[in-house]
């Protein structure tokens, strides 16, 4: 009992001790007059190499072009794929003046929807979704995943060999669902004989089961694969244990997971998207418009692997596949 | 449906089946020891997330293979000591002791990661090694003798722990400790003691389990790496009737039923993909419920052990 | 006199004792801050500030604290019977399915009736979902620790299979979307908000209301007692003509049932559609909330609540900050590791004051 007390007052002072020594620490000075401060909320880590990096890099980016952190502030909250809590971090960020906030997730519609008319002069974006609300100051966003989709396709349909081509994926929804559909549509528009199976493993997380899917297509004979969101890691693992098998990426440039093996990537580019807005929230601005990342607007860009020799056969489909597409010729289904 | 009985398929199948299971098989191995002294540990998912970490951090850093793997077993021993501290000399309710532990797993493989590693990034983990000779038997050759080093270990340890269980001193005292403690403490047998052993070495093989999926299935690491494949390994030690062998079953069934449903949505057999993933976990109960043989729980599972109370 | 003493001794240290654990994780977790270069003292400002510094902290631990609880009593009602119930996120998905797929179809019926009915649905579901590993428990004696997590990926993947064909929103199918969400519930289906501009919702009462029915049905009623005894000593219940494999599938049951209430509630309350990953743990934390609640119907409500300020407070710290999020959870796992331990000695204290105040009276 008396040891015990003891060590309550040990552990209490040294609680007491540790405020004090710590509160000499200067508070971090975030709020730096006339920087545009700018927070993201977004579902994943800014780590995914997908839908989280895609956006957290963009914002990286456009921060490094107008300026650095002495013009641009840049807060985010990683990870919030709960929505009270992501609307808790938005509420926050919005009653500290943040400029924009960028809602990445389309979950985060609903308090969106809500919470922007108390905030006129913040302005939000939200996605991927294209509804507005019919707000001034929200901002939707989407990428069309099926023009990249389509484009990988093509090539994808010319570089198999065997025809035989297999598409990973977590959960057969959102951009994923419409990066696969736009990509059977370019396999079959130039190899129309070709196989495209498809497995979806349930789990967003499961990079194991991602890499076994992998290695299932590989074994049935695809010699070309593809596949959408965070466990294409696993799958880009199979493919290079296995070697001869190719790879095309989606929504981030995957080159530099496996050089050997990628050959184009469908890149989300949402730097002009983020430009535009905070030029627009600076002239008073905060909203009112839906963007659609598409090939035509520069938004999607499919990059293609240099060290990679692609075959010129297959770099020309894709350029008159995307001229095709941005001059409306080609129309591909989500 | 044909296409799913043709030699490739089969071989294909039961060849994911094993590196599939091998996660799996050393996680519950490592249970059935805690569980059979008498500790549910549910924080296997947390160590299994550090250890895994630790071991892709140890490759990356040095390229060196069985480094990476000591570091697994290193850090699954320490988790090992907190959980055995917490449950076995601080008598905390095991099913909670366990799920902080998951959680502060969890956070902890995925705040180093975030703060040692940042990005996504790769590492050459064990590769396969075909056992000569054996590895050109037709058919036998690809399935069982062309897998990595940890597939061979971990079917080996079936064997073993089955071995230390029923025919060594140690098994018998494990098993004593999680039959009766009070008992086995008047032969003058250290009930504590035993317990941290088991679940110690539990979490060495949990660790072990996270080091197969990130420096041999997947060669990387990245959040919530492990996808709850700890819980599924506790479950198993439930199926397998706290027994080495039946342990094996489990995770063989369960992984097969996944490499089964992955080859279904290949070879485009017409079933929605989410009714498909859920066989393995389907099969898993039907399977149970069908069978006769239970196993016998330790009956002092999950009851912390103060002498002079029990 | 003295036994009144003796409950209030009891009742500080019931609180002291955790109060140190939380205390001690905070404080180790100092350590972690002060290594990734955040100043503790602003951190925790931060967290006490985010979780009861504002109405919206406020509103938001309650807004946390209200599947917290629901779920929380399941686990509770389970573990008096001896079961351990994990199957928390699987029950509440199946509850959501239930409520969501009936909202959607029947949405033009009276308000209160139809909320009434929702939540009702939201407990049939989940009890469904319970029922099971109650019933595999009870008939072929298959471990619930094994069903229940086998039974949340099956949810989950049932979930996927909905969210992508029939409960689709038909807005994002024709935009193109094809987001993993279902339509928006009709107005008629939503619980009210009851503060403006904050996702505090009227489901808080349900949880309360149905504390106290669980706290009624443990120790007023016979079935309750069934349920306690054959938790309390298995032998001795069925020695004396209680069916204990029974009472333990009643228990899953319920405990699936409370579950699935929370799952409808978050849908109608917080999200106003069924989306992906809206049970956010709570059937793990739901576990710690029923612990730290003294596996008590009534010492759950401020249980919920606390651990509902730490989820929010700690969400606070990490944007106050910026450390990673992940520093969170493991905070968050250091906490339960902490405070589950210090259980023994809440024990052995009232313990000690019990054997003495025997020896004075």
């Amino acid at each position: 009992m008396k040891t015990r007390q003891f060590a309550c007052v040990v552990v209490m002072l040294l609680v007491a001790a540790m405020t004090v020594s710590a509160s000499g620490q200067a508070e971090p000075m975030a709020d730096d007059e006339g920087a545009f401060r700018i927070a993201v909320v977004m579902p994943s880590a800014t780590t995914d190499t997908a839908f989280s990096q895609s956006m957290y890099s963009a914002l990286v980016t456009v921060q490094e072009e107008m300026g650095g952190e002495s013009a641009i502030e840049l807060v985010y909250s990683e990870t919030m794929f709960v929505v009270p809590d992501a609307a808790a971090a938005v509420r926050d960020y919005a009653t500290q003046g943040y400029d924009l906030i960028v809602a990445h997730g389309s979950q985060y519609g609903s308090f969106i929807q809500d919470m922007a008319p108390e905030f006129p002069e913040t302005a939000f974006a939200w996605g991927t979704d294209v509804n507005t609300f019919g707000l001034d100051n929200v901002y939707a966003y989407t990428a069309a995943a099926e023009q990249g989709g389509y484009v990988n396709g093509v090539m994808a349909g010319i570089m198999s060999a065997g025809g035989q081509i297999g598409v990973t994926g977590p959960v057969e929804v959102g951009d994923a669902r419409t990066y696969i559909s736009g990509f059977v549509q370019g396999v079959e528009s130039v190899n129309p004989a070709a196989q495209v199976s498809q497995t979806w493993t349930g789990s967003f997380s499961d990079v194991a089961l991602m890499t076994a899917a992998a290695q299932t297509h590989i074994a049935n004979g695809a010699d070309v694969l593809t596949g959408s969101s965070q466990s294409v890691v696993g799958s880009i693992g199979a493919a290079q244990e296995a070697g001869d098998v190719l790879w095309f990426g989606t929504q981030a440039d995957q080159t530099s997971l496996a050089p050997e093996l990628v050959v184009a990537s469908q890149v989300y580019d949402w730097t002009d998207m983020l430009t535009e807005m905070i030029e627009n929230a600076k002239s008073g601005v905060y909203g009112g418009e839906a963007y659609v990342l598409t090939l035509q607007n520069g938004g999607l860009k499919i990059g293609y692997n240099d060290g990679f020799d692609i075959p010129a056969e297959a770099i020309d489909a894709a350029e008159a596949a995307i001229a095709g597409i941005i001059d409306g010729s080609i129309v591909v289904e989500p | 449906m044909n296409e799913i009985l043709s030699a490739t398929v089969i071989t294909g199948m039961l060849n994911t089946m094993f590196t599939l299971a091998t996660p799996l098989l050393f996680a519950a191995l490592g249970e059935t020891f805690a569980q059979k002294s008498g500790v549910v540990n549910l924080g296997v998912d947390g160590i299994m997330l550090m250890s895994a970490f630790a071991a892709f951090y140890v490759v990356l850093q040095t390229t060196n293979l069985w480094l990476g793997l000591l570091a697994a077993v290193a850090v699954g021993f320490g988790m090992g000591l907190i959980m055995s501290f917490v449950s076995v000399t601080m008598k905390a309710e095991q099913g909670v002791s366990g799920i902080g532990l998951q959680m502060f797993g969890l956070g902890m493989s995925s705040l180093l990661f975030k703060v040692m590693v940042g990005t996504v990034k790769t590492v050459s983990g064990f590769p396969r090694l075909e056992i000569p000779l054996l590895s050109r038997i037709p058919f036998f050759g690809p399935v069982f003798f062309n897998s990595n080093i940890l597939v061979y270990i971990a079917f080996a340890l079936v064997p073993i722990c089955w071995w230390i269980l029923e025919r060594t001193t140690i098994g018998l005292m494990i098993k004593a400790v999680g039959q009766n403690p009070a008992a086995a403490d008047s032969r003058g047998i250290n009930v504590d003691l035993v317990r941290y052993g088991s679940v110690c070495f539990g979490a060495i093989l949990a660790g072990v389990a996270g080091a197969s999926i990130s420096i041999s299935i997947v060669n990387l690491f990245q959040d919530n790496l492990t996808a709850g494949q700890g819980f599924i390994a506790v479950a198993l030690v439930y199926f397998g009737g706290w027994t080495p062998i039946g342990v094996m079953f489990g995770a063989l069934l369960f992984s097969v039923a996944n490499s089964f449903q992955l080859w279904m949505q290949v070879l485009g057999v017409n079933v929605p993909a989410s009714i498909a993933n859920m066989l393995p976990y389907v099969l898993t109960i039907v399977a149970l419920t069908v069978t006769v043989y239970r196993g016998r729980a330790p009956a002092a599972l999950n009851r912390p052990f103060l002498r002079g109370e029990n | 006199m003295k036994r009144g003493d003796n409950d209030a001794k009891e009742f500080g240290i019931r609180l002291l004792v955790p109060t140190g654990g939380v205390a001690s994780a905070l404080f180790i977790s100092a350590l972690f801050l002060i290594l990734l270069d955040a100043n503790p003292v602003a951190a925790y400002g931060a967290m006490l500030r985010g979780a009861v510094g504002s109405t919206f902290g406020l509103t938001q631990t309650l807004v946390k604290a209200t599947p917290l609880l629901l779920v929380g009593l399941g686990i509770c009602i389970a573990f008096r019977a001896r079961c351990i119930n994990i199957g928390g996120r699987g029950q509440m998905i199946a509850g959501a399915l239930l409520a969501t797929s009936f909202a959607l179809r029947f949405g033009a019926w009276p308000r209160p009736v139809l909320i009434a009915t929702l939540i009702i649905m939201g407990f049939v579901g989940g009890a469904v979902w319970g029922f099971l590993p109650g019933f595999l428990k009870a008939r072929f004696a298959v471990n619930e620790i094994l069903t229940t997590i086998m039974m949340n990926s099956i949810a989950l993947q049932l979930m996927n299979f909905l969210l992508q064909g029939p409960l689709m929103d038909p807005a994002g199918i024709e935009a193109g979307t094809f987001l993993a969400q279902s339509a928006r519930l009709p107005e008629a289906a939503r619980l009210a908000r009851l503060v403006p501009r904050t996702l505090l919702h009227s489901g808080i009462f349900v949880s309360l209301a149905m504390a106290v029915v669980v706290y009624v049905f443990l120790w007023r009623t016979t079935l309750g007692y069934r349920v306690r005894a054959t938790g309390l000593n298995p032998h001795a219940s069925r020695y004396s003509g209680i069916n204990v494999s029974i009472h333990q599938a009643l228990s899953l049951t319920l405990a699936g049932g409370l579950a699935g209430m929370a799952g409808a509630i978050e849908v109608m309350g917080v999200h106003y559609r069924l989306v992906e990953e809206f049970t956010s743990g709570y059937g793990f934390t739901g576990i710690v909330a029923a612990l730290l609640g003294w596996l008590h119907p009534l010492g759950l409500i401020p249980a919920s609540l606390f651990f509902g300020g730490l989820l929010i407070g700690a969400d606070t710290m990490q944007r106050a900050v910026q450390v990673p999020s992940a520093l969170v959870n493991a905070i968050l796992g250091l906490v339960v590791l902490f405070v589950s331990s210090s259980a023994v000695w809440t024990q052995q204290w009232i313990r000690r004051i019990r054997a003495r105040g025997e020896v004075s009276s």
